[in-house]
């Protein structure tokens, strides 16, 4: 019978038996949905990739307003189709490490201060030329100018001086940072021939795939590059098609037009699995959806306060009526297992009556005011509702307000001190940290102020053993859940979903969009 | 001069003295919009001092009217400007968005409008009977339901169904005609669904307001039947009416149609207007803004001069 088995699981995995008839027929010998699946994402994998074929994916967020200049791309469409035709220094490998791309292998010096990152060499351009050093020195000045308009200006500003040493870069940095490699796998960061400045958006890079034709926020084709260094690239042509309408991107992928979507709204994602051609995916993320109260502000400056609407909060109810299911419950800490270095601490449940303990001990009497919109994150007044109601069975009194989407971000979010927000994830959690929880960062937006916490967060910055490192950010979580005024009841997935044409989509590096923006040069199209 | 071609003369500087209006209306609408172009440029990482340097670069800081001339001898001479955000050129971008819509309306025009005016005779024809008033239903109906559930039926139906369209309507230059025909095919037939009613009802009404009159009897009496009647006397002394109507349904099919751009995908100048408006892309609303207007009076000002060629009273005024 298990021989049978993994027949039908190869025949479907082949594309001769289709998904929904190999469920059907492995549940008929017995197999449990679970383990037909398993099955057959192996028989999958053990086909391999194939070559050839068009591989088309339409993805929400892209504008006419965009730009192929890689310094200048702010959404998911920009992202995928940089990834297509440029490539990045280090990359975020799938166990969640650090992978070279253009650099072959990179070194720290022991106060990790000074980088060095050695190139990959006999790498050519899509225009003939070969990478140099040069190049990259010049890319990375051109990211961290006075007048840069680049999305990665954040993290080039801790970087003193960049060189270039034969065919090696060296970065010297202000103070010890071990997260470099972290940083420069950043998707801005795509090393052009003179860094770009010629013409930033000519799309010239090393990348698997070279653009042919660009009409932005409408749609995208690229040809396989054919002296791709790497083993990147299955189809020999990808098309992305903007596809901005939920509804109208459903549709395309139901009716076989797009192989490849992203965001399928959750409220329908259910129902879109059902379809026997098509498989939904749900990648765990670092994105959360928040509430925050200043730490600085009465009621809020008492912890009894913020630790009573902590555990006056129903986290599970959240993911399940907001999310519909598409997410993971929030611990009060912006970090999750998408972090690299993540350590699991306790997870804080529901429990009325120690939220009514909390706010006895505060002395606090009468209502708190939450402020929400709908933009601040989907579903945020819904989500407002569920934590009215779970607080008032604790005795609890929660006013809601609604405020206007239009100047929400200028208004309310971080100037009021209750209120509802999101936020999306760092690729470290120096990253996320320092942008919203050290006291002196901009975004501080829960006004938390502790100096034990912004100590730790320099140390470990400087720290190369990961095993301390590791240890230090889990204290710092710890801080964070216990003393900060962060409620986070839950991280919502990305969803994403796929035809049976195509194969090879793995959840890949949690935290990371559509197989960490590689869906479309390492899924493949079935023969 | 002919009084006719004075006639003319007159309605063509009339609306062009109307676009002029417009064009003030349009450039005084875009500055009193709330938002600051550079703080929606730099966004959140916007310091003073970019702010100030951006501003000054877009020229924000000089007078009004200034600007406005200097908008208005460029737009004369097809220089709509270059857009804020992405630094192109907006007529040369907007030429090909441009077509595309037209494309569409055109298409959208050749089914609705014969299909419109054919079905607007029938229910004529079989006035107060069951083809008259089933013809009613029906196109009321779809002109009450929102266009784009309209479009999300068919494209439920037909694209993931039944398969016979496709329901993103991608087209580009790389394309046939009868490839561009079948990709939009399904926006077609729902912009056709939503401007039906309003022509044929208005064929309908003309026409039979024209049936009352005495020499429709005579023509009757004279032994013509029911379809020559109409279509030899009654429809040439409706024309006006009804050529008015399908203007302004055609003036909708290249200006109205954002929602259906968005629901199918279609590269048109709706979308490419949306995006710049939320990103506050002045140049680029403004150069849409002058178009549509432009359309929208051109169209009109055809239906004016079809009108007075077509009505004798008008053509030989007193």
């Amino acid at each position: 019978m298990n021989r049978h088995m993994q027949y039908l699981a190869s025949q479907a995995a082949a594309g001769k038996l289709s998904r929904r008839d190999f469920l059907g027929k492995a549940a008929a010998l017995g197999f449990t949905a679970v383990s037909a699946n398993l099955l057959l994402s192996t028989a999958a994998k053990a086909a391999g990739p194939q070559k050839g074929g068009t591989i088309r994916l339409g993805l929400q967020g892209g504008s006419t307003t965009d730009s192929l200049d890689p310094a200048l791309v702010t959404n998911t469409v920009g992202l995928m189709v940089t990834r297509l035709w440029g490539e990045t220094l280090v990359e975020l490998a799938d166990d969640g490490g650090i992978e070279g791309k253009l650099a072959e292998s990179y070194e720290a010096s022991a106060d990790a201060k000074t980088w060095t990152f050695k190139l990959r060499s006999g790498v050519t351009y899509s225009n003939g030329q070969n990478v140099t050093a040069d190049d990259v020195v010049k890319t990375m000045e051109r990211h961290s100018g006075e007048d840069t308009k680049s999305g990665a200006l954040g993290i080039m500003r801790g970087i003193k001086d960049v060189r270039a040493d034969g065919d090696s870069v060296v970065f010297e940095l202000d103070s010890p940072n071990a997260d470099l490699p972290y940083l420069l796998a950043d998707y801005h960061l795509i090393i052009q021939p003179n860094g770009g400045n010629d013409d930033p958006a000519a799309a010239i890079g090393t990348g698997p795939y070279i653009m042919k034709s660009a009409d932005m926020g409408v749609r995208f084709v690229a040809e396989k590059n054919p002296n791709y260094w790497g083993d990147l690239g299955n189809a020999d042509t990808v098309e992305i098609i903007v596809i901005n309408d939920d509804t109208a991107r459903v549709a395309a992928l139901q009716s076989g037009q797009v192989d490849v979507i992203d965001r399928v709204p959750p409220r329908t994602a259910k129902l879109v699995d059902r379809a026997p051609n098509i498989t939904v995916h749900s990648t765990s993320a670092a994105g959360h959806y928040v509430f925050i109260m200043h730490c600085n502000t009465a009621p809020f400056d008492n912890n009894d306060v913020r630790m009573a609407l902590k555990y006056g909060i129903n986290r599970q109810e959240m993911v399940d009526k907001i999310l519909n299911g598409y997410g993971t419950v929030g611990n009060d800490t912006p970090i999750n297992a998408s972090y690299p270095m993540y350590t699991e601490l306790e997870q804080r449940q529901f429990d009325p009556d120690k939220a009514m303990h909390h706010l006895k001990k505060s002395g606090h009497d009468g209502s708190i005011l939450l402020r929400t919109s709908d933009n601040s994150f989907p579903g945020a007044p819904d989500a407002s509702a569920l934590f009215q109601q779970s607080l008032s069975s604790a005795g609890i009194q929660l006013d809601v307000k609604r405020e206007p989407n239009d100047g929400y971000w200028s208004e309310v979010w971080n100037a009021k001190p209750f209120c509802t927000s999101y936020w999306g994830g760092r690729p470290t959690q120096d990253q996320m940290f320092t942008t919203a929880y050290l006291s002196t960062a901009d975004w501080n937006d829960t006004r938390f102020n502790n100096e034990q916490f912004d100590q730790m967060l320099v140390a470990a910055r400087g720290e190369l053993d990961v095993a301390k490192r590791t240890q230090m950010y889990a204290d710092m979580s710890t801080i964070l859940r216990d003393e900060g005024g962060l409620i986070c009841p839950m991280f919502n997935d990305f969803v994403e979903a796929t035809t049976d044409n195509v194969d090879g989509f793995v959840e890949g590096i949690p935290g990371q969009v559509l197989m960490n923006g590689y869906a479309a040069s390492k899924m493949w199209v079935k023969a | 001069m002919s009084p006719i071609v004075k006639l003319l003369a007159q309605r063509i500087a009339l609306s062009l003295l109307l676009l002029l209006l417009i064009s003030v209306v349009i450039f005084a609408g875009t500055i009193v919009l709330p938002g600051d172009v550079a703080q929606s440029i730099l966004g959140q990482s916007a310091t003073p001092e970019a702010l100030a340097n951006l501003r000054a670069e877009l020229g924000v800081n000089d007078p009004p009217v200034q600007r406005y001339f200097a908008w208005l001898f460029g737009a004369m001479q097809g220089d709509l400007g270059t857009a804020l955000t992405s630094g192109q050129d907006i007529a040369q971008a907007l030429s090909s968005r441009f077509w595309n819509t037209l494309f569409l309306a055109f298409w959208a025009a050749v089914v609705a409008v014969p299909l419109a005016i054919f079905l607007g005779l029938l229910a004529v024809r079989f006035k107060d009977r069951w083809p008259d008033k089933m013809i009613s239903a029906v196109t009321l109906a779809s002109i009450s339901i929102p266009e784009f559930l309209i479009g999300y039926v068919l494209m439920y139906f037909i694209a993931v169904k039944l398969r016979w369209f496709p329901s993103v309507a991608m087209v580009n230059d790389s394309m046939g005609l009868f490839d561009k025909l079948n990709a939009i095919a399904l926006p077609i037939a729902v912009l056709t669904l939503v401007v039906l009613a309003h022509m044929m009802r208005m064929t309908r009404a003309a026409i039979l307001n024209v049936m009352q009159s005495a020499y429709i009897e005579t023509a009757e009496l004279k032994g013509l039947n029911a379809f020559q009647v109409i279509y030899r006397h009654a429809f040439p002394n409706a024309i006006a009416p009804i050529v008015n109507v399908v203007m302004l349904n055609l003036a909708y099919l290249v200006v109205g149609v954002v929602v259906i751009e968005v629901v199918f995908v279609y590269p048109g100048m709706g979308q490419y207007l949306v995006d710049h408006v939320s990103k506050r892309d002045v140049p680029v609303v403004q150069a849409c803004g002058l178009i549509f207007a432009a359309v929208y009076i051109g169209l009109n000002m055809i239906a004016d001069i079809v009108a007075i060629l077509s009505n004798p009273r008008l053509r030989h005024p007193k």
